[in-house]
């Protein structure tokens, strides 16, 4: 460990059909029915994945992927069509011009990062939604959240593993906390 | 990690200008979809494409009902198949009442040379899930298009009015609840006939009664039932009781607030009223029904 003169993992560059499985996976989730609890503690999970991806591979999915799961998500939510496609743009936009600094950031400061990130597309979506009449919802609309940056470190992990060498594999700690932080 | 790309490697507009292309596009889309109904075509051809995931997603929750159906205890079955019994027996001797009434009702309209009321039939619809935005109140049922759901029918269980299909794809639909802000519906207080149109109030159960003087003859506990006045909803149907009555000097209205008669926590079937089309000239063959109606309530 000592001897790798990047604190950077060598990762292997991910496939696409990789990035569309978990979408895929991501989505469904979005489509499973919550009840209860669930349904306010529900993350955005489609919004979790796409934003992890514009982080870490920008090139390969961007605002057109962005904004076409944002409008599967408009027919998914039976809300205005269009509302997620633009908090997903912005989601995008959001990922893909900080990449290269959010990718060195220590693990709080992502989770911190990706919080605000994912509370604007919210807020885009509930102001589209506030100037389309609707009234102020509770501060429970904002529930999902709270389970996004708790759920944001596992995700790193998770998703890291379809693009790990195959010497990574040989047992040793390679959890994101010991490599972030140096 | 990657590199920055020398500047010969060309990559398209910067993300700023996509960003703005994008946004502008979703807004455009926002507004085609909120004021000119345009993209229901878009919407249903989109919900094709999805149609297989969204079944998976709810295949463990239908699952886990087929399964814990399956393992109901005997004793259980015995005692709803008994309260079922019991239940159908009050019910068909309702029905024989209905068929003299409806009968009756037919002759009386002919006299009054009304037009005969619309037949019906309904559909059993499963709710699949309850929908994922906390600012509407809709839920998801899986029939649609395909088994001929037509957009604008009332939801009713067997207590009451749940809401109205506003939505239809191909092989589900969307049902705006009458709890939701935007919903409204024609209703008539069943001890005064006072007619007036009560609203969603956004809230789980609760609908607002609004525009109704502070003088008007109202009461705790009155039951709402759906007057049939806009073609939508068939005359009498449950749809709330009056909760709770705030009158207020200072406003010309009062302050009602009613509690939903159905709801759709409790079961997972719904049924899809299907209104027959209206002829086309509703407004005229409505308007001496109503006449009718009141004359023989006058005396």
């Amino acid at each position: 460990m000592q001897a790798r003169p990047s604190k950077q993992e060598i990762l292997l560059p991910v496939k696409f059909n990789v990035i569309l499985i978990t979408l895929t996976l991501a989505f469904v989730l979005n489509l499973l029915p919550w009840f209860g609890v669930g349904r306010i503690l529900r993350p955005d999970f489609v919004a979790m994945v796409l934003l992890y991806w514009c982080i870490h591979q920008p090139r390969k999915i961007g605002f057109f992927g962005a904004w076409m799961l944002g409008l599967l998500m408009d027919v998914v939510d039976a809300s205005l069509f269009g509302q997620h496609a633009l908090a997903y743009s912005f989601l995008a936009y959001a990922a893909i011009v900080m990449h290269r600094r959010v990718q060195n950031f220590a693990l709080v400061t992502q989770v911190v990062y990706a919080v605000l990130v994912l509370f604007s597309a919210e807020l885009i979506m509930l102001m589209v939604r506030l100037l389309g009449g609707a009234s102020l919802p509770g501060w429970d609309y904002f529930g999902g959240i709270l389970t996004a940056a708790l759920l944001w470190p596992l995700l790193g992990v998770m998703l890291k593993i379809p693009r790990r060498t195959r010497a990574d594999w040989d047992g040793q700690d390679r959890s994101p906390n010991t490599i972030m932080k140096r | 990690m990657e590199h920055q790309p020398p500047p010969f490697f060309e990559r398209g507009p910067s993300s700023a200008a996509r960003l703005v292309f994008f946004a502008l596009l979703s807004i455009g889309l926002i507004i085609a979809d909120a004021r000119l109904k345009y993209l229901d075509l878009a919407r249903q051809s989109i919900s094709f494409v999805i149609y297989p995931l969204q079944r998976l997603a709810i295949s463990p929750v239908q699952f886990y009902h087929r399964a814990s159906d399956f393992f109901v205890v005997q004793t259980e079955l015995q005692s709803e198949n008994e309260r079922l019994a019991e239940q159908n027996l009050l019910n068909a001797a309702q029905l024989q009442r209905l068929d003299s009434l409806e009968s009756e009702n037919d002759y009386l309209r002919r006299l009054l040379d009304a037009k005969p009321r619309l037949g019906r039939s309904a559909l059993v619809a499963e709710i699949l899930y309850a929908g994922r935005d906390p600012l509407t109140r809709k839920i998801s049922v899986d029939k649609g298009a395909q088994h001929g759901v037509i957009a604008g029918r009332a939801v009713v269980d067997e207590i009451g009015v749940i809401g109205q299909v506003t939505s239809v794809l191909p092989w589900m639909s969307e049902v705006t609840l009458i709890t939701d802000k935007e919903q409204a519906v024609p209703i008539q207080i069943a001890r005064s006939g006072l007619r007036a149109i009560v609203f969603g109030a956004g809230q789980e159960n609760t609908l607002d009664l609004r525009y109704i003087p502070v003088d008007a003859d109202i009461r705790i506990g009155d039951r709402l039932v759906t007057s049939g006045l806009d073609g939508t909803y068939p005359a009498g149907l449950p749809v709330a009781v009056v909760s709770n009555i705030e009158s207020d000097a200072a406003y010309s209205f009062a302050k009602i607030t009613c509690i939903a008669a159905a709801g759709v926590s409790r079961h997972r079937q719904v049924l899809i009223l299907s209104l027959e089309p209206l002829p086309v000239e509703k407004a005229e063959g409505r308007q001496p029904s109503m006449q009718a109606n009141e004359s023989i309530k006058g005396p």
